[in-house]
């Protein structure tokens, strides 16, 4: 093998910033690298690139907040003007903002509590099946977790058609006293569940409940396989309920597992966009738009109005920051970042 | 009830359970599936068929021939094949240097770095959306797949880099201090005793940020405005037709763009998860 090292090659490829950031010792090739410079050049590369493709352009973003941007400033015929807060106020002005703000916030709220209780609750079912059986069922639910959130989408819309869906076929079964108990009316047939607002946030928390509690459920048994089992003996000669030992040893040594698992379904519930683009067939539906299909209709659909959709989406981005922040707490503490 | 009895009944309702949770996470994958294999009057129908008694590929025959938008499926399959290697190529490579980095050398600057690895997966790809469209607009990447993979490449590092770590970090440092007393030099150590424990770990990453990649859907969505550039997740909005929506047709397009994720998943998921909670779950 020859010397001429990946690590001298990286450097070569990428010499500006690796180097004049971090490296006061010459550019060396690889036999002389010191030591000291090593890790900044294998790092450089990678934060050339996060550098470059996520925090420039989320400097952008802030920045195209303020402008206006349409057709003339995208094909470069007008320089994009400063707009002040103007962008903002609009925004905060139109009352679909607010109405995608209360969807994102809703949907969040009672996806992420179901997705933890059924996941939780699956992960302790888990927990106490043989072998084979819990083999069995996490392999079930994994492929559920692993169906692209487009196919995921298109599957849910095809479950709650109107006409052929299997959903109203099933409510169609139950009795119709009950049904007419529980509904108010018993006959389902042609019930269109995708034009209105409500009945679209209904399916989709049922299509992402159904492709996250998976994840949670299969953490939550990593780490209950991970308390040792005296514990529990020693509860159970103490004659603890099963809900006691719940609270007083399951939940607490699991509080790390949890609040990570709270704090990352609350980051992929609420951008979720995928299942919901699917679901209302592309940004039409003002009134069930979310944040992130409320930014993306503003700046991409016709006329673009990239200003506006960056005001939506740093509002977006800071509601997430303040949600996360608590995360990353959480994981530089527990983790020592070693 | 004798207490044998009743531990056989508990087992009995648990594995009862179990099936049921089962059921409920694999009908919708099973439904996808047999719908795309059943002829269009077992479809289109107020009847509950749970197997295809008439079994036909004539969708998948229709998607594949005729396909939608005017392109095969098989193109857009190629497209988003194209894009989710190419991203994995270049994330895994760079992915490695900085794992390697982060858990092998101590240096200054280093936990801000990790905290800015953690900061950066906060940003959701809507904030990014607009600038990125625009610089690749600017750059003449607009309707090029290049424009697409450099763009996975950046949301995907992030995460691939926090993932590898662990796996860099298992490797216990004894081994590469061995073979340096063997006088092997500094890649002689890397290439040959790093790299091939740590393969596994790159694998895994590697196979996250393929599916990131293969079901990205807004990117595309933006960047790409001639069908023959079309990836799978975009390529599927078009069977959503005016004339009402041919079901058959998108269930055999979802089964294609679903299967080799599913099945790539379970292959590594349990290292996947142990990636997503690292930390969590010990401390």
């Amino acid at each position: 093998m020859t010397n001429t090292s990946t690590v001298a090659r990286g450097g070569d490829s990428f010499p500006a910033p690796g180097r004049r950031r971090h490296a006061p010792q010459r550019p060396a090739k690889a036999r002389g690298l010191s030591p000291r410079a090593v890790p900044y050049v294998l790092l450089a590369p990678g934060l050339l690139v996060i550098a470059g493709l996520l925090l420039y352009p989320l400097g952008q973003m802030i920045f195209i907040s303020f402008q206006k941007v349409g057709i003339p400033q995208i094909n470069g015929k007008k320089p994009a003007t400063w707009e002040g807060w103007d962008n903002y106020t609009r925004v905060l002005d139109n009352e679909i903002f607010w109405s995608s703000l209360r969807n994102t916030l809703v949907f969040a709220a009672i996806t992420v509590t179901l997705t933890l209780v059924l996941g939780t609750a699956v992960g302790t079912l888990l927990n106490r099946l043989g072998k084979k059986m819990s083999t069995f069922v996490v392999i079930g639910i994994m492929s559920a977790w692993a169906v692209p959130p487009v196919a995921q989408g298109v599957i849910w819309r095809w479950l709650f058609d109107a006409d052929a869906g299997m959903i109203n076929w099933a409510l169609n079964l139950l009795p119709d006293g009950l049904s007419e108990l529980l509904f108010g009316r018993s006959d389902w047939t042609g019930e269109p569940w995708l034009n209105d607002a409500f009945t679209i946030y209904l399916v989709l928390i049922v299509c992402v409940l159904w492709s996250s509690f998976p994840f949670v459920a299969v953490s939550v048994l990593a780490g209950l396989r991970g308390i040792p089992a005296e514990l529990y003996e020693a509860a159970r000669v103490d004659g603890a309920t099963p809900w006691r030992i719940f609270r007083k040893i399951t939940f607490p040594l699991l509080k790390p597992v949890f609040s990570v698992l709270t704090i990352l379904s609350i980051i992929w519930d609420f951008k979720v966009f995928s299942q919901l683009y699917v679901l209302m067939g592309g940004p039409n539906n003002r009134e069930a738009f979310n944040l992130s299909l409320f930014s993306f209709a503003e700046a991409f659909r016709s006329p673009p109005k990239m200003g506006v959709g960056a005001a939506i989406a740093v509002i977006l981005t800071l509601i997430l920051l303040v949600v996360t922040a608590v995360y990353i707490r959480q994981i530089v503490k527990t983790e020592d970042l070693r | 009830m004798t207490p044998f009895a009743r531990k056989r009944l508990t087992r009995i309702a648990l594995n009862a359970a179990g099936l049921l949770v089962f059921l409920f996470a694999v009908f919708p994958v099973y439904w996808m599936v047999s719908t795309s294999f059943k002829a269009n009057d077992q479809i289109f129908t107020t009847d509950f068929i749970p197997f295809p008694t008439h079994f036909t590929v004539e969708h998948v025959d229709r998607v594949l021939s005729e396909g939608v938008a005017g392109n095969s499926i098989w193109l857009y399959m190629r497209n988003s094949a194209i894009v989710a290697l190419g991203t994995v190529l270049i994330g895994a490579a760079l992915a490695l240097l900085a794992a390697t980095a982060i858990a092998r050398f101590t240096f200054r600057g280093r936990t801000s770095f990790l905290i800015l690895l953690l900061i950066v997966q906060m940003i959701p790809a809507e904030a990014l959306l607009i600038p990125l469209f625009l610089n690749v607009k600017r750059l003449g990447l607009y309707d090029q797949l290049l424009g697409l993979i450099v763009i996975n490449v950046g949301l995907t590092l992030p995460f691939g880099i926090w993932m590898l770590r662990t796996f860099v970090a298992a490797v216990p440092r004894s081994l590469e201090e061995a073979a340096w007393i063997d006088g092997a030099s500094r890649m002689t150590t890397f290439w040959r005793v790093l790299f091939p424990l740590v393969a596994p770990g790159l694998v895994a990453t590697s196979i996250f940020s393929f599916i990131t990649a293969w079901n990205e859907l807004i990117f595309a969505l933006i960047l790409m405005s001639d069908s023959s550039g079309y990836t799978m997740p975009v390529a599927l909005q078009f069977f959503f037709g005016q004339r009402g929506t041919d079901w058959g047709a998108i269930m055999a397009g979802s089964t294609m763009m679903t299967i080799p994720v599913v099945a790539f998943f379970l292959v590594v998921q349990r290292r996947m998860v142990s990636g997503l909670v690292a930390g969590a779950v010990k401390g």
